[in-house]
């Protein structure tokens, strides 16, 4: 069976240092981060990446109060990404319209939120909100996008630790690909940086950064990296079968060309690259490319000591004798925004196909010998020759693990 | 406390749950839900705030009570004297 092709007709994301794509790139393109510090409940002052986009655009204060910030989060990302597309939401038929988005968890904010409020209350359950279970249910994220949006298609969450944000994507292109939906809105999003359990948790396991200038800490690469800077985000794309996009002549950022996920099996924690390799092979397969057909690939590298390593040598052995593939990381800049990185981080590197210029990492002072593979853009940006193929890796928790393929469209 | 009193804290209540809301003009013997985008759950949120600010308990069976400001001062308004 021939499958169609799905191509990318807009972007809405959130990040650190941006709320729309051109000032991402922009602030990618110009070592610019967006890193601070901030108090959290229990644990006091914390690096985070905080997004200061305007949740009034789009959503009442009633529904800011009721809702979450998660569910904030994809209703600008939503509404972002429809707005670039050029496409009125309310002229097309709704049932026909998905949305999936990645999530690396949800519903700890409010549950910690809610144990904080009954606090007050010497812990009697009487003061327990009501609207705990629509807050803390996964599907919350979509299904405050489609509340929002009247979108009466399917509309729910892939839990995906910190995949999600690829998995979202390739979710909707599966469901296009089999006609469940026409139109898709996908990607992943994440409020973790509200509860102050993701942060003790990496704390316990050594794996909190930790640095005097906030815009520094998250340092993928570098010999100094101490770990990860925890971040909000999201980022959402609008997605259609090349003929629906074509026969309303849209704006085409990219083809999804292929993927694939897979499972380590073998830690709760510590990454595979045995399967890393398995993974973006796969993919390369899929998408039918071979390795140096790929020019950016855009690295998970979360800054902790054992995980870059890794994905490095992942990529060194799948891209070994590539002179024209770019490797490079958007953690430095933004953290690690979770459910939402995935799809942020590829956002960062899809101006690529137009401009050839690939973002560099930053915060690489020292490189560590470990990390020292071919082609990794340190700090300043560079030009590539070409810019056809874009490999998005997503690894998470649990041994999850995606690779993502994006090419220029050429009709 | 007067039943004025009594209607401006369920206001100040209102004010918080249904922060869009023009208040400035709520008739008090006209039903909230007529004058103001009010859902159940706001009222829910009603009774939680006068729970947890007030220590005052309106049981389901009574929620009836809360249908207008006129309603809310006539129920409310010994609850709140009962306090003191």
């Amino acid at each position: 069976m021939e499958l169609s092709r799905i191509v990318i007709t807009g972007v809405g994301l959130t990040a650190p240092n941006g709320n729309s794509l051109s000032e991402f790139r922009s602030n990618l393109l110009n070592g610019i981060a967006g890193i601070s510090r901030t108090e959290i409940r229990y644990m006091g002052e914390v690096l985070a990446g905080i997004c200061d986009f305007d949740p009034l655009r789009y959503q009442k204060k009633k529904e800011l109060r009721v809702g979450t910030r998660a569910g904030s989060i994809s209703i600008y990302c939503s509404r972002e990404a429809l707005k670039d597309s050029g496409v009125d939401i309310e002229s097309i038929n709704r049932d026909r319209v998905g949305i999936y988005v990645g999530i690396t968890e949800h519903g700890n904010v409010e549950t910690e939120n809610e144990i904080h409020n009954i606090s007050q209350f010497d812990y009697d359950t009487k003061f327990w909100t009501h609207h705990h279970n629509p807050r803390t249910v996964a599907n919350n994220p979509a299904g405050e996008a489609s509340l929002n949006l009247k979108v009466t298609g399917p509309a729910y969450t892939i839990g995906a630790a910190c995949a999600a944000g690829n998995l979202g994507v390739v979710h909707a292109l599966q469901m296009l690909q089999i006609g469940e939906v026409d139109f898709a809105i996908a990607g992943g999003v994440s409020e973790s940086i509200h509860t102050f359990g993701i942060f003790a948790g990496f704390k316990s396991q050594g794996a909190l950064a930790d640095h005097a200038d906030p815009n520094k800490a998250s340092r993928p690469f570098d010999a100094d990296r101490n770990g990860i800077v925890v971040s909000e985000g999201g980022a959402l794309y609008t997605l259609e079968r090349l003929e629906d996009a074509q026969a309303r002549d849209a704006k085409i950022y990219g083809e999804i060309a292929g993927y694939h996920v897979n499972s380590d099996a073998t830690d709760y924690v510590l990454p595979n690259p045995e399967r890393q390799t398995q993974c973006m092979r796969a993919a390369l397969k899929k998408a039918n490319l071979a390795p140096n057909d790929i020019h950016i690939v855009n690295t998970h590298a979360t800054a902790t000591p054992m995980g870059d390593i890794q994905e490095c040598q992942a990529i060194a052995e799948v891209f070994a004798d590539c002179p024209d593939t770019y490797v490079n990381n958007t953690k430095g800049f933004i953290g690690h925004a979770m459910g939402a990185a995935g799809a942020l981080e590829l956002a960062g590197n899809l101006p690529a196909f137009e401009d050839r210029i690939v973002h560099p990492s930053i915060n690489v002072d020292s490189l560590d010998p470990k990390c020292a593979i071919p082609n990794l853009v340190l700090n300043q940006s560079i030009e590539a020759k070409r810019v056809d193929a874009i490999l998005n890796n997503s690894f998470g928790m649990l041994g999850i693990n995606s690779a993502l393929i994006v090419k220029s469209f050429l009709d | 406390m007067s039943k004025d009193e009594c209607k401006q804290v369920v206001l100040d209540i209102i004010a918080e749950i249904a922060p869009d809301e023009e208040l400035s003009d709520v008739k008090p013997e006209v039903a909230l839900r007529e004058q103001l985008d009010l859902d159940s759950m706001d009222f829910l949120d009603i009774v939680m705030e006068l729970r947890k600010k007030h220590g005052i308990e309106v049981p389901e069976s009574e929620y009836g009570q809360l249908v207008s400001l006129d309603s809310c001062a006539e129920y409310l308004t010994p609850k709140f004297n009962a306090l003191v």
